[in-house]
C-alpha cells in the first residue's frame, strides 16, 4: 500500500496576521511558514508508522502550491516521507485542490489519501471529502486511530456526541485529527537526507475555481475587561444577568 | 430551482444546527425570491413540525434505513438525488461532524463551490454569492464568491439564534433509490461521549473551561459543580487533554474544537493565542486566573484575578442564588 499524505503550507500559529493589495490578499512578508500541524502531527507521522510497521511501502507527500513552499515540503521529508509532489499552482480554492490530489492519487496508485482535519488558514475541512466525492472512494472524517490489517483499516473517528468504530477497505480518504499519533522532531540525520529526496513537479490539471476569495478583514478585538473583585463574585453573576444577559 | 436545507435529528430532536439552517436557508430563498425545501431522515410528526416553524415551505420526508448513520457515502447519495430533483442551486448545510464530511462529498460529485464555515448571510451579487467566513482560526474573516451553477454553503453552529413562527410548510413524503449506493463502510462499535446528559460542545451555549492552573485532575470537581449549576458543557485546554486529566473532546483551540457560545469561562487558563484561535467567537468571555498579567485578560469581556480555588466555590453558590430567585 503506497500512501499520499496531503500537506499544506500555513503561518505558524503565532503569526501576525496582516493583509496586503487592499487587503485581497494575506501579507507573507515577515510570516514563518510551516506544515499545517494536523498534516505533520497526526497524517504524515501516522503515515510513517504504518510504514515503519510494514503496513505500507511507500509515503509521499503532496502538496498544492508554488515553489516558494518547498521549505516546508522539505521539513515533511526530514521527517521520514519517502519523496513528495508538488502541483505547480496556487491554492487555496479546496476544489481544485481536491481535484489536484484525485487525480494525483489515481493516476499513481495510491490507495489512501490522508489529509489533516483543516487547514489552520482557511479552516474549511473540506478537501479530504471532496476527493471522496471526486473519486467516489470511502471518506472517513475526523479520525483519532488508524490501523490496517492487511487491505482493511480499523478507524476511530468522531461523530455527533461521540465516536465510532469502523472498518473500511482501499481505496480511501481519511481526514487525520488529535489522537492519530504524536508529535515528532526531524532529526540532523533526516535533515540531511530530505536534501537529497526527490520533490517532482507537475502541473496542475483543469482551472476550475469554484470560489475566490475577495477581501480580508480582521477580527475585532473586544474592547476592555471588567475586573470585579474577587470577593464580590455577585457582581459577575448579575452582570452576566443584566448587562451580557447570558445567563 | 429551491434552496435545499440538509436537516439532522439527534437524540429525538431536530438539532439546533438545523434549526438555524433552516431560519437561514429560508432568508436567502426570500432574498433569491424562490422558496426553502429541507431534507429529512426517518423523522416523525413532531420533528417535521419544528422544521415548519423554522421556516421551510415545503419538506421532503424520506424514510428509509440506510440513512440512519453517519456514513457520508450513503448520506451524499440520497442529498445528491434529492438536489438534482429538486433543481436545487443552493445547498445549505450546518458546518458540523454530519456536514463536514457530506457537503464536501457532494460538493465533489456536483462540481459545486462550498464555503465552509459561514458566518453571516450571502450577498446575491448576479450569478454569484458572496459569503462571509472565518479563516486563520477566527483571527480575520473573509469574503468568498461562489462562482459555479450550484452553490454550497454550511454555517457554522450558532452563528444567528433560532426564531420559530407559524408552521406553513408543506410535507412530501419521499423516497430515494439507494440500491445502487455501495459503502465499503462498516460500522462496528459506537461510543457516545461519557456525559449522556448536557449539551455537545460545538452547540453548546454556556462553556465552562479549565487549564492548567486547576494543578491536577483531582480538583475538577468544582468546575463541574459551576458548569452543573450554569448547565454548561465543561472544556478545557490542550495540555489538559494532553496529561489525560480530561477526554480529548473536551480539547478547545487551534487544534481541538473552535467553538463560539454565548458565555465562555476560561479557569486557569493563560490565553495563548492557539488557545484564543478556538474560543475568540464567543459572545462573552469571563477570565477568572490568578496572575493579573495573563493574556487572557485582553480577550475577555469580564475578569477576576484571584485564586480559582477559592473563587470557583463562592461562583458556583451565587450562581444558584440568581437561578433560585429567577425560577
Ligand atoms: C501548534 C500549536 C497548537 C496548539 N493548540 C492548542 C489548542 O488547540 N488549545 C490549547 O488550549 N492550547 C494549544 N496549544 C498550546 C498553547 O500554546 C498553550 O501552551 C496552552 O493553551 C496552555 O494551557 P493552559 O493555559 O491550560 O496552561 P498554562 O499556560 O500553564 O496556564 C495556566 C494558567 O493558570 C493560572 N493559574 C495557576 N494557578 C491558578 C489558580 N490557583 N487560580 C487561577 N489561575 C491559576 C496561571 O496564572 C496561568 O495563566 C497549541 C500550541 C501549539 C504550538
Ligand atoms: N494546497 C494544499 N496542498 C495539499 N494539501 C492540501 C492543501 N490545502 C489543503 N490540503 C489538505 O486538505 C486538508 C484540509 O484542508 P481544508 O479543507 O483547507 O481545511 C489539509 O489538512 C491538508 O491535508
Amino acid at each position: 500500500m503506497k500512501i499520499l499524505v496531503a500537506i499544506s503550507n500555513v503561518p505558524d500559529t503565532t503569526a501576525k496576521i496582516s493583509f496586503a493589495n487592499g487587503d485581497s490578499e494575506f501579507n507573507a512578508a515577515g510570516v514563518t511558514f510551516i506544515i499545517n500541524p494536523y498534516d505533520e502531527w497526526y497524517a504524515l507521522v501516522r503515515a510513517l508508522e504504518l510504514k515503519e510497521a510494514g503496513k505500507a511501502t511507500q509515503v509521499t507527500l503532496i502538496h498544492v502550491g508554488l515553489v516558494d513552499s518547498e521549505a516546508t515540503i522539505r521539513k515533511g521529508l526530514a521527517l521520514g516521507a519517502d519523496d513528495a509532489v508538488r502541483i505547480n499552482a496556487e491554492g487555496p480554492d479546496a476544489f481544485f485542490v481536491a481535484e489536484q490530489i484525485a487525480k494525483y492519487s489515481k493516476d499513481n496508485a495510491y490507495e489512501l489519501v490522508l489529509v489533516g482535519k483543516e487547514t489552520i488558514n482557511y479552516n474549511g475541512s473540506s478537501v479530504g471529502g471532496m476527493i471522496g466525492g471526486l473519486t467516489d472512494w470511502a471518506y472517513v472524517s475526523l479520525a483519532t486511530k488508524l490501523d490496517f490489517n492487511g487491505t482493511t483499516a480499523t478507524i476511530e473517528h468522531d461523530i455527533d456526541g461521540g465516536t465510532q468504530v469502523v472498518e473500511c477497505g482501499l481505496p480511501m480518504v481519511v481526514s487525520c485529527a488529535k489522537g492519530m499519533a504524536e508529535q515528532r522532531i526531524p532529526n540532523m540525520r533526516g535533515i540531511m537526507a530530505a536534501r537529497t529526496k526527490p520533490i517532482t513537479v507537475v502541473e496542475p490539471t483543469g482551472n476550475d475555481k469554484l470560489t475566490s476569495i475577495k477581501s480580508f478583514e480582521l477580527s475585532k478585538g473586544r474592547t476592555e475587561c471588567k475586573f470585579i473583585d474577587e470577593n464580590n463574585v455577585e457582581q459577575l453573576v448579575n452582570l452576566l444577568h443584566t448587562e451580557a444577559k447570558v445567563i | 430551482m429551491s434552496v435545499l436545507i440538509y436537516t439532522e435529528i439527534n437524540k429525538g430532536k431536530v438539532k439546533k444546527a438545523s434549526l438555524e439552517c433552516v431560519n437561514y436557508g429560508a432568508k436567502i430563498a426570500q432574498s433569491m425570491g424562490t422558496t426553502a425545501t429541507a431534507v429529512v431522515f426517518n423523522a416523525d410528526a413532531a420533528q417535521l413540525e419544528e422544521i415548519g416553524k423554522a421556516g421551510a415551505s415545503k419538506i421532503l420526508s424520506v424514510k428509509n434505513d440506510k440513512l440512519t448513520g453517519a456514513d457520508n457515502t450513503i448520506l451524499t447519495a440520497a442529498v445528491e438525488q434529492l438536489a438534482k430533483a429538486e433543481g436545487s442551486k443552493v445547498i445549505v448545510f450546518a458546518f458540523d461532524v454530519v456536514g463536514k464530511a457530506v457537503a464536501p462529498r457532494l460538493s465533489g460529485k456536483l462540481k459545486a463551490g462550498l464555503v465552509a464555515g459561514a458566518v453571516d448571510y450571502p450577498v446575491v451579487s448576479g450569478s454569484t454569492l458572496e459569503v462571509k467566513k472565518n479563516v486563520f482560526s477566527g483571527k480575520a474573516t473573509a469574503i468568498y464568491t461562489i462562482n459555479s451553477d450550484v452553490k454550497i454553503i454550511s454555517l457554522l453552529p450558532n452563528s444567528f439564534p433560532v426564531v420559530l413562527g407559524e408552521n406553513k410548510a408543506s410535507v412530501a413524503d419521499t423516497s430515494v433509490d439507494l440500491s445502487a449506493v455501495v459503502s465499503r463502510i462498516t460500522v462496528k462499535e459506537i461510543k457516545s461521549s461519557s456525559s449522556g446528559t448536557t449539551v455537545p460542545l460545538p452547540e453548546a451555549d454556556l462553556v465552562v473551561s479549565a487549564g492548567r492552573g486547576m494543578k491536577g485532575p483531582e480538583n475538577w470537581g468544582m468546575v463541574e459543580d459551576l458548569a452543573n449549576a450554569l448547565g454548561a458543557t465543561t472544556a478545557c485546554s490542550r495540555p489538559v487533554a494532553d496529561m489525560h486529566w480530561r477526554p480529548h473532546h473536551e480539547h478547545v483551540g487551534q487544534t481541538g474544537i473552535a467553538i463560539r457560545p454565548n458565555l465562555y469561562i476560561a479557569i486557569g487558563i493563560s490565553g495563548a493565542i492557539q488557545h484564543l484561535a478556538g474560543v475568540n467567537g464567543s459572545k462573552t468571555i469571563v477570565v477568572i486566573n490568578s496572575d493579573k498579567e495573563a493574556p487572557f485578560f485582553k480577550s475577555a469581556d469580564y475578569g477576576i484575578i484571584g485564586d480559582a480555588f477559592t473563587i470557583l466555590p463562592k461562583l458556583t453558590e451565587a450562581i444558584k442564588k440568581l437561578k433560585a430567585n429567577s425560577n
